[in-house]
């Protein structure tokens, strides 16, 4: 088992024929994810490597059973993206692009709670369920299947968590870039719930930065309905108040949303917290050896 | 994005947001005409930089000149001019440097019969923005939420809706506003928050808002940050960025597309990925060092814009030491070795170096560095790359 997102899941990318989408439309067929199609508006009935391109998302669903999505269209036109996958049908669609207006997204975010699509992102590395199906950016090699799930609000910290675990032998059972906007479509609490019915998760690692609540309100969940072990880091104690970490979302405003707020909540939930992004993994084990 | 207060008020203004007339004046004698066209007996000056507290904080050297002041006449207007402009003031918001002073801002008194708070931010856990309005207006805003939270009162609103009447009446009702006031309010509030979604806010906050002896309702501080994102649907807007404002490193390296933040430390940090360049500098400072920047190099980075960050981080005298951290993803670890070897040769490494590469292409990318004549301390993993820039940093100080 896994989250989600699983060796049957039938992908297209909408955006396909641009830089990015193109690369890794390619990128996940390699690892052997299920791409069939991808959407282009106006270059409908071409083909890219093979694939069929559709004008609309209706067109590549009822063409090619698509369940899922990975969105690669340039910001201004994301979040219209992300509607069209919603009103398809479609079951997970994932936001790869970074800079959609945060206005947007709360049309957007609206508009996907009242459906019954997943929505992964914005500005996200993708999900993987390790050996099945890779939609987004994240390099495949460095995965394995295994047991732990990972969830992070960062890229690059996520996959330095999934070289950590992989080293240990420990593997992945799914794992989810959250992406590092203000609002994004799954939030911890979303997965934790998942990750707690699933039963190749055996433990959760939740990677989580400055600003915001979202660890906060994860941290109170774990306490009342979470039983596998978990285990956190939090990045940007050193960051400085008031200003934009790299990430839309990733901001101290008003003194709310540091890291030492944050880390004091997860410990009081009995998260054990890494105390550096070099011991990810190890505060896992660590996790796990508590509850065992 | 951040503004100016005179430029958010004649944004306020073409909105319908009631501003009071008011001059902005770039030198002593245009201060002093601006007084005597505002006509009235009364003015109030204030420094325009982008930072809040300008009313307590006062300018460098200068104690007794403060970033507010109440003036009576053209003299003592261009007097106060003298005292602000190309000073630099100090307030709980700008650190201890201060912000220099280009502007100041002229605008009439008014009779004051109450001092409210309002702000409108993006509630996260919420997903929609929210207006939040205080009778405690003219203080810190932080303050309040942290000692008396039931004395702000908040509204949630749709933004293809806007805000409802029937919100407005309620936080009058709580506020013991009423008649004319009220009226006003109903107005008020919902031009703000039709704003406040139109020019696609992040921030808009207006401390004091003032109820009038005559009950208008008058915006006499505009503080207002655009969502960066969505500069792109507003060219008039981006057009108002005042680069004297930011940090010119800061502003170099966005022109480059790269994501900076100045600290005030000594190791700096090359990063890709904004979560893993915050989680570098946190090892940093867990090892014992401090470091003296944010840099995150993004995915898809180029040789050009690595070799540009190394300038950057290179250019600060402060720096003693720097600590690439790079995870391959999509950004290969070649590229970054080629950067590397690019800089140095243009640039010139004066300080230690520590590498530490993972992922993608790492073995070529390794071998590229081993091979260069470079001087490169490397590390293994994470923890060994932040022991070593830590001792080599105290080392080269």
């Amino acid at each position: 088992m896994s989250i989600l997102v699983d060796r049957n899941t039938r992908v297209i990318c909408q955006g396909i024929t641009g830089n990015a989408g193109a690369f890794h439309t390619r990128g996940c067929r390699d690892y052997g994810t299920q791409m069939v199609g991808g959407v282009t508006p106006g270059k409908g009935g071409q083909a890219f490597d093979g694939l069929p391109v559709f004008d609309t998302v209706e067109e590549a669903v009822a063409q090619t059973g698509a369940d899922a999505t990975m969105i690669f269209v340039p910001a201004p036109f994301t979040a219209d993206a992300i509607l069209e996958a919603i009103d398809a049908g479609i079951r997970v669609i994932c936001a790869i692009t970074e800079g959609v207006p945060v206005i947007d997204m709360v049309r957007v975010y609206r508009a996907v709670k009242a459906s019954g699509s997943v929505l992964i992102g914005p500005n996200c590395p993708g999900i993987i369920t390790p050996g099945q199906c890779k939609i987004g950016i994240m390099p495949g090699y460095i995965h394995q299947p295994g047991k732990i799930a990972i969830m992070s609000r960062s890229g690059t910290l996520t996959y330095e968590a999934v070289w950590q675990t992989s080293n240990l032998g420990l593997g992945q059972s799914t794992c989810v870039g959250l992406g590092g906007d203000p609002i994004v479509g799954t939030s911890f609490i979303d997965l934790l719930a998942r990750f707690q019915e699933d039963d190749q998760t055996e433990a959760i690692l939740m990677i989580g930065e400055i600003g915001g609540s979202a660890e906060e309100e994860a941290a109170a969940f774990v306490k009342e309905n979470v039983t596998k072990p978990v285990a956190a880091f939090i990045a940007g104690r050193t960051a400085p108040p008031g200003k934009r970490m790299g990430h839309a979302g990733a901001i101290i405003s008003g003194g709310k949303g540091t890291a030492t707020e944050k880390v004091a909540a997860l410990e009081a939930a009995g998260i054990t917290v890494a105390p550096t992004p070099a011991k990810m993994a190890d505060a896992v084990v660590q996790a796990m050896q508590k509850k065992s | 994005m951040k503004i100016h207060e005179y430029q958010g008020k004649e944004l306020f203004r073409a909105a319908g947001v009631p501003v009071l007339q008011g001059l902005v004046a770039r030198t002593p004698s245009e201060a002093a005409e601006a007084f005597t066209k505002l006509g009235g007996s009364l003015a109030v000056i204030k420094a325009q930089i982008h930072a809040g507290g300008r009313g307590k904080g006062s300018v460098i050297g200068n104690p007794a000149q403060k970033g507010v002041v109440l003036v009576r006449s053209p003299e003592e207007t261009s007097q106060a001019a003298e005292g602000l402009l190309g000073k630099k003031l100090v307030t709980i918001q700008t650190g201890p440097d201060g912000q220099t002073v280009n502007q100041v801002f002229i605008e009439q008194g008014c009779s004051i019969e109450r001092e409210l708070y309002l702000g409108i931010v993006l509630d996260r856990s919420a997903a929609m923005p929210v207006l939040m309005v205080s009778s405690e207006g003219g203080v810190e805003i932080e303050k309040v939420a942290e000692e008396t939270p039931d004395l702000i009162l908040k509204e949630h609103f749709d933004p293809a809706v806007g805000l409802e009447s029937f919100q407005v009446r309620k936080l009058c009702k709580k506020l013991g506003i009423e008649g004319p006031a009220a009226r006003a309010a109903d107005r008020f509030m919902k031009s703000v928050c039709r704003f406040y979604v139109d020019y696609d806010c992040s921030l808009a906050e207006i401390n004091p808002l003032v109820i009038t002896t005559d009950g208008q309702m008058i915006a006499l501080d505009a503080k207002i940050t655009f969502d960066d994102n969505a500069l792109y649907r507003h060219p008039a807007i981006k057009e108002l960025r005042d680069l004297n404002e930011e940090d010119p490193n800061e502003v170099r390296a966005a022109d480059a597309g790269l994501s900076y933040v100045q600290l005030e430390g000594n190791i700096g940090c090359l990063v890709n990925g904004a979560g893993l360049a915050m989680a570098t500098m946190d090892i940093i400072k867990y090892h014992g060092g401090q470091p003296s920047n944010f840099l995150d190099v993004g995915g898809g980075a180029n040789t050009a814009q690595v070799t540009e960050a190394f300038r950057i981080l290179l250019a600060d005298p402060n720096c003693k030491g720097v600590l690439v951290n790079i995870f391959g993803g999509i950004a290969r670890c070649t590229t970054i070795a080629t950067a590397i070897i690019e800089a140095s040769k243009e640039v010139g490494f004066q300080v230690p170096l520590v590498v530490r590469l993972e992922g993608t292409e790492v073995e070529e990318g390794r071998k590229m560095l081993e091979e260069s004549d470079v001087d490169i301390i490397t590390a293994a993993d994470l923890t060994e790359a932040a022991e070593k820039i830590v001792a080599a940093a105290s080392g080269a100080a």
